[in-house]
């Protein structure tokens, strides 16, 4: 199981506590991550990625293992230690104003 | 006794306020929805229970509220807003092409008779419907695709379409505003629509009168007189008498005709009411006096009313969306301030008092009149 750290609107908006657990079936990479989280949480959806382009939305960051991954090909395979369960992907919202 | 709910967006939450027909003593709840931008919230008049809500975030997007209980409790619903086709380009600031792209919704319009029906005003300019109670949202790109769509500029608040009227008589016709745009009415329920702007006058457009690039701020319609219109523009208040084919201006003896609300008594189709602001670079009352003007006859004559509002050291401003009345007997009317302010008058305007008064800064104010 993959362990996903929400930003907290969103863990409010899903209805979730603390980091949520998601199967992935095949390669860990952002993409499978994040279609597994939104068919899990439909109300996630457009809320992370675009509803059409599916890209990152620009205010929010991807990070695991100490690395920024918010760059990366969505379909990088993700580090073992995130693919393994070990180490949560984290959904970060980025630090703006104040 | 009749009861009136009090839906109020904020930029931090939306909150529901109640109270029964007397409206001396207000249960606030809230907030809902803590955090986010809360641009519109508002009910069904087929069924009151029905309430949507647009919720938006610059970090997570935008969503749609949907509540059957009368603002209790919510649900998500659809937030996919896709342009029709190929959106193409309208007017950036400095009149150079831009790509139209979906921001935000700023308005909600309940169907006047079916509850699943829904209309959405968007950012960057669009007018968008669901049939299914919010779940999915098409656009009515007859609108969008209006000839002078690539000569439509935005407003200092973004491209918005914010106001939505539908016409009680005849629901084949709408009318619409965008900022900078102007207004805009379909005939045949969104197929085609025709700028209705002629008589409207906006010094900064190369040509003052030309067919579009009006900063229109808020329209609002009696429901008994479905073919008379009050406009607040960027400047000037205007009326029209043909539906929005032909505008003048009822400024009168205002103050200052800067403003963003302007609202409809629910009895009396020749009174109205407009928040005087004093210009488009200082965004508050002159004076410091927080001064709602009422006209009983339609325009041109105004009177101030004070008393309940402050009247030394008020900066808030009064944004579009943010005034409404109920309708009872002795008519209520409601608007809230950028400073948290929600003012409530039970005798049309002579008093006022604060129903509540530290929310964060408010976006918009609807009321529903419950039996």
């Amino acid at each position: 199981m993959i362990q996903v750290e929400l930003p907290a609107h969103l863990r409010t908006l899903a209805g979730v506590s603390g980091e949520v657990s998601i199967e992935v079936v095949g390669k860990v990479t952002q993409r499978s991550v994040l279609d597994a989280l939104e068919a899990r949480y439909p109300m996630l959806r457009g809320t992370i990625r675009d509803h059409v382009t599916r890209e990152r939305r620009p205010f929010l960051r991807f990070f695991a293992c100490q690395e920024d991954l918010s760059h990366e090909s969505p379909d990088a395979p993700l580090p073992d230690l995130v693919a393994s369960g070990k180490e949560p992907f984290l959904i970060i919202g980025a630090i703006a104003g104040g | 006794m009749s009861k009136v709910r009090v839906l109020v967006g904020t930029r931090k939450g939306a909150f529901v306020l109640d109270s029964d027909g007397k409206r001396e003593k207000w249960e606030v709840s809230g907030p809902h929805f803590a955090g986010w931008e809360m641009y519109h919230v508002k009910g069904s008049p087929v069924d009151p229970n029905r309430v949507y809500a647009s919720q938006c975030s610059g970090w997570f997007g935008q969503l749609i509220q949907r509540s059957n209980d009368g603002g209790k409790t919510w649900k998500p619903v659809g937030n996919k807003f896709v342009y029709d086709g190929v959106p193409g380009t309208h007017q950036w600031y400095d009149g150079t092409p831009h790509p139209w792209e979906f921001k935000r919704v700023w308005h909600l319009e309940p169907s006047l008779s079916d509850p699943d029906t829904v209309y959405a005003g968007i950012e960057d300019a669009g007018l968008f419907r669901s049939s299914d109670a919010g779940q999915n949202w098409q656009e009515t790109s007859g609108l969008r695709g209006h000839g002078s769509g690539p000569r439509w500029q935005p407003g200092a608040g973004g491209l918005c379409l914010h106001s939505i009227i539908l016409d009680p008589s005849n629901p084949e016709r709408i009318f619409i505003a965008i900022s900078a745009a102007g207004a805009f009415r379909t005939d045949d329920g969104g197929k085609t629509w025709r700028p209705i702007n002629n008589g409207l006058k906006s010094p900064f457009l190369p040509d003052p009168t030309a067919e579009v690039g009006h900063c229109v701020h808020h329209i609002a319609m009696h429901p008994s007189r479905p073919g008379v219109l009050f406009m607040q523009k960027h400047w000037d208040v205007m009326r029209s008498d043909d539906a929005g084919d032909c505008w003048h201006e009822v400024s009168g003896n205002l103050p200052t005709d800067f403003g963003f609300v302007i609202d409809v008594h629910a009895h009396e189709p020749e009174t109205i009411y407009v928040v005087p602001i004093k210009s488009d670079s200082e965004h508050f009352p002159l004076d410091g006096k927080l001064r709602v003007y009422r006209s009983r006859t339609g325009g041109n004559e105004w009177e101030p009313l004070t008393k309940g509002l402050p009247q030394s050291d008020c900066y808030v401003n009064v944004l579009r969306d943010a005034m409404a009345v109920d309708s009872l007997d002795s008519c209520g009317v409601y608007f809230g301030t950028t400073g948290g302010q929600v003012y409530a008058s039970a005798d049309s305007g002579d008093s006022w008092m604060p129903i509540v008064r530290d929310l964060p800064a408010v976006l918009s104010v609807e009321v529903q009149t419950l039996p």
